[in-house]
């Protein structure tokens, strides 16, 4: 390499240094605004002001998710393993929406300790396979637990 | 002896006629190959995979969304590779390819980005969503466009190139944002399913499809890569004394 490449090459590496340096002291700085949602525990961990909207994410709880009669309303609750906050929601649920799968609320706590929903969007957990391989899974005494991250 | 025999036919390769007729000789395999793995994949896919036991048949679309999102990512890294040879070598046949590759990798990545809107509206009940994935995948895409913008706007076509290439550059660290923003960050987005070194959560009934677009998308990048930079070298040195050789007296 001629000493001119290599300064060229040199020039390279240090844009690309930089830049990378600069990046990561941007998103160290921003960790907790680039979280999508929060965890139940992170809701028990503080108080949060009623009138703020934040999106929480969690597993359903398994039995329950209960529907009006009459309206759209749904309530359920939302764990994850620790921690729990009961939720309400009225509206349409997405098709991935059922009981122990990863569920994302976006709307506030009333005073009730009640999260009210505005939006609830369901969270697809990585795995894919066929009915039989589930099936021989719950048979096995294994079935498929979904994995939801949490911030705490 | 071989280091150099070596050496020297990279060299070559930075010799626009030598260039020139590589392209067309590799490119045709290569959409051959492509097209070949993409029907035996597409048709697996759709016919031969069983549905999932959540998703069912909506799942299928993955085979699609996943190998684009791979290859508008790998397509960058490639263009990567190719703009430090660029920048330092000045080899112009190779900024030419650095260059032409951003469409192609900006075509990846809008179909990534219209399959996973299109499967995230019935499954999470949105089309768009604004977390981490998403949106470092859309910034991949401003990129991109920005890459072709800068480029088109210099007069003097290697002068443009040499700037565009130091964007790709500054580019790159969103490369590893994209791939790390799931476990960074929560995400509305899954994590990884596949995993190189450790077990993936998909059923090894399901992979075969997906190997083979994997492939597939892997060939068609190459294969448009190629053409299109032959015709742009073409449409550079369309005065030059080889392009009318080549094209005898139609030119």
């Amino acid at each position: 390499m001629t000493p001119r490449r290599k300064k060229r090459l040199a020039v390279v590496g240090l844009i690309v240094l930089s830049v990378s340096a600069a990046a990561t002291v941007a998103f160290t700085a921003l960790q907790e605004n680039m979280l999508f949602f929060i965890s139940p525990s992170d809701v028990h961990a503080q108080t949060l002001p009623g009138d703020r909207n934040f999106r929480l994410g969690g597993l359903v709880t398994e039995g329950s998710v209960s529907r009006d009669n009459q309206s759209l309303m749904v309530s359920f609750a939302v764990n994850d393993g620790a921690h729990e906050v009961p939720v309400t929601f009225q509206g349409i649920l997405p098709d991935l929406f059922r009981e122990g799968q990863g569920v994302i609320a976006h709307g506030h706590i009333g005073e009730d300790g009640v999260f009210h929903a505005r939006e609830v969007l369901a969270r697809h957990d990585e795995t894919y396979m066929p009915n039989e391989v589930a099936d021989a899974l719950e048979k096995a005494g294994t079935p498929h637990t979904v994995d939801m991250p949490t911030t705490r | 002896m071989i280091w150099h025999n070596i050496k020297v036919g990279f060299h070559r390769l930075g010799s626009p006629p030598v260039f020139h007729r590589l392209c067309r000789v590799v490119a045709p395999w290569l959409w051959a190959g492509a097209a070949i793995c993409a029907a035996f994949g597409l048709y697996k896919a759709l016919y031969l995979v069983p549905p999932d036991y959540q998703q069912s048949d909506s799942f299928r679309i993955l085979y699609v969304h996943v190998p684009a999102a791979w290859q508008a990512m790998a397509g960058y890294l490639v263009m990567s590779v190719l703009a430090v040879i660029a920048l330092v070598w000045r080899i112009r046949t190779t900024e030419i390819m650095a260059m032409m590759g951003a469409p192609i990798g900006a075509a990846f990545t809008l179909i990534c980005l219209a399959t996973g809107s299109i499967w995230g509206r019935p499954m999470w009940g949105t089309w768009w969503a604004w977390d981490a994935r998403l949106t470092s995948m859309l910034v991949l895409l401003f990129v991109y466009l920005g890459i072709m913008g800068l480029y088109a706007a210099f007069e003097d076509k290697r002068k443009g190139a040499r700037v565009a290439c130091i964007l790709i550059l500054v580019g790159l660290v969103n490369i590893p944002i994209i791939h790390f923003s799931v476990e960074w960050w929560t995400t509305l987005h899954q994590g990884s399913t596949i995993s190189f070194f450790g077990e993936s959560s998909m059923d090894s009934s399901m992979m075969p499809p997906l190997i083979w677009m994997v492939i597939a998308t892997k060939l068609m990048f190459g294969a448009a890569l190629l053409d299109r930079s032959r015709n742009e070298l073409i449409e550079q040195d369309r005065r030059k004394g080889w392009v009318r050789q080549k094209l005898g007296a139609s030119a």
